[in-house]
């Protein structure tokens, strides 16, 4: 998946558009319950724990763990080029919030579990796709 | 608890449409062969029919035919229809069926699945093929994984199975063993679509399609249509191939419905489905006979051997190395008619008929002195399953 970007087949709900225009400021945010400050993923309605309504997207440090991940040999989107990593990263405020993503910026074969991740963002239109590379790593 | 009211109920009639990789038939065309078959199979004519259920009650290559298609088809005079894709997987579809029945709804319900994936176009993103558990949009799977090119469950199957060899050391040639069982008993199925002798070398040579899962580890897509009808106990007698029993049935969704946050990378939603099936029997996991579990993806089996007990958590990978004890003269013979990967996608109602083949002591690869079937069929947040008897339960 170098090169130019493969499509990003965004379909944002009212619920989730934040999610996918946050990293316009760079930073990641997941939706929390503003009065038992539970983190809640996919966001929905209102907070399945405490069912307030006080919900709204949070900013999260975008740090977080791979908790497994697969290479992809098969071209499943066209422009998606093969090999490419699809994985779940659980964020350090909360395990329990997984992220589906792709993992860039750095060899395929140094992706494992346990793996430490942080967010970048690719721009795709009006959206801003959350992604992830290795913790620490530096803007190409 | 009383007597489970699944158990007022029988499986009096079960059939299968010519399968193949292309027929390039129509889903309902294909629909009335199954049909027709399993309600002469039964001892009933299409006038003692007044019930129909099917899974998931929409067209296309997935979803095969409507069950107002055969209710038409046949000019059926029912008292009772039902679908929906938001049943315990595709058996619920048979679940519905075996309610209706148990609370004297319906008497004979002709239940059936039909997929025509073969013939009927490539897998789409937001095609309606495959499944997703019914949900779209702000709650559905699709959303957070669409955008980066995992569209297919192969991607999300292939997640949970990198995790289980993480944490269990579970090997390749140890989700090899659940192919290399189904190709060596597709060999006796007539229907099966691929029956070439595959060995564990063949397995571990193939293309990767999302690590760790390679081409077969994915079932083949095909065409046909397996239909069952389900009676009241009391026509058992009157059943001219047999009458299979309903013990229990597993339906339970206690975790998240969903692909991506279920709680257990390392299991899946029948962890809860056979806890709940075998809540509500007598019987235990010692007592099966045989099972057929579901192997869209073979790691459903390990996850499917692993919830309904056949070995303990994480244990399965070396349950089912070297295939002895999946084998038909093993401890439990696995997916007798080849199971998905080799016979056919038929989303679980293959491996239906097979158990009542099973039952009825009529399967090509009989085991012997059958008496207790365990069916489980689905993935990730969709699975149901069946816990079938010789007889009446």
């Amino acid at each position: 998946m170098s090169g130019d970007s493969p499509p990003r087949f965004v379909l944002a709900s009212p619920e989730s558009e934040f999610y996918w225009r946050s990293g316009a400021d760079g930073r990641l945010r997941i939706q929390r319950c503003g009065d038992c400050g539970r983190w809640i993923h996919p966001p929905g309605p209102a907070c399945p724990f405490c069912h307030s309504r006080r919900i709204g997207p949070e900013p999260v440090a975008g740090t977080g763990t791979v908790a497994t991940y697969t290479v992809n040999h098969k071209e499943w989107i066209p422009g998606f080029t093969p090999p490419y990593v699809f994985a779940f990263v659980e964020l350090d405020e909360d395990p329990t919030v997984r992220i589906g993503t792709n993992i860039v910026g750095c060899e395929i074969g140094e992706v494992e579990i346990g793996m430490r991740v942080e967010v970048l963002f690719e721009e795709s239109g009006e959206w801003h796709v959350p992604l992830f590379r290795p913790a620490g790593a530096r803007e190409p | 608890m009383g007597e489970p009211l699944e158990r007022r109920a029988v499986i009096s009639g079960a059939a299968q449409s010519d399968v193949g990789r292309r027929l390039y038939r129509t889903g309902i065309d294909l629909t009335v062969d199954a049909a027709l078959r399993a309600i002469t199979d039964a001892g009933l004519t299409t006038a003692d029919i007044d019930g129909v259920s099917t899974y998931p009650g929409f067209g296309g290559s997935f979803g095969g035919a409507m069950g107002a298609e055969l209710h038409e088809a046949l000019r059926l005079s029912l008292n009772w229809r039902s679908s929906g894709v938001e049943t315990a997987g595709p058996l619920g579809a048979v679940h519905n069926a075996i309610l209706a029945v148990a609370t004297g709804v319906a008497r004979h319900v002709l239940v059936f699945r039909t997929v025509v994936e073969g013939s009927g176009g490539p897998l789409r993103p937001g095609s309606g093929s495959g499944g997703g558990g019914g949900m779209s949009g702000s709650a559905g799977p699709f959303q957070f994984m669409i955008p980066y090119g995992a569209a297919s469950a192969a991607c999300w199957v292939a997640c949970y199975a990198r995790r289980h060899m993480h944490d269990y050391g579970t090997t390749r040639t140890q989700l090899g063993a659940i192919a290399v069982n189904g190709r060596a008993n597709a060999a006796a199925n007539p229907k099966a679509i691929y029956t070439e002798p595959m060995t564990i070398d063949d397995y571990l040579a193939v293309r990767m399609v999302s690590e760790p899962l390679c081409l077969y580890d994915c079932d083949v897509p095909c065409d046909g249509s397996t239909a069952v009808v389900v009676s009241h106990r009391d026509y058992a007698p009157d059943a001219p191939a047999g009458a299979v029993g309903v013990n229990a049935i597993g339906t339970a969704i206690r975790g998240r419905p969903s692909w991506d946050q279920f709680d257990d990378l390392t299991s899946m939603m029948m962890r809860h489905t056979a806890a709940s099936m075998w809540e509500r029997t007598e019987l235990s996991v010692d007592d099966v006979d045989t099972a057929q579990l579901y192997d869209g993806f073979s790691w459903l089996t390990l996850a499917w051997i692993e919830a309904m007990g056949f070995c303990g958590k994480g244990e399965s990978g070396a349950f089912v190395e070297g295939g002895t004890n999946i084998g038909p003269d093993g401890a439990v013979p696995l997916n007798t008619s080849g199971g998905q990967l080799s016979a056919g996608r038929l989303h679980g109602f293959g491996h239906l008929h097979e158990a009542v083949m099973q039952l009825r002591g009529t399967a090509n690869i009989g085991v012997d002195d059958c008496e207790v079937v365990a069916v489980g069929a689905g993935g990730g947040p969709e699975t149901g399953s069946l816990l079938l008897t010789k007889g009446p339960s």
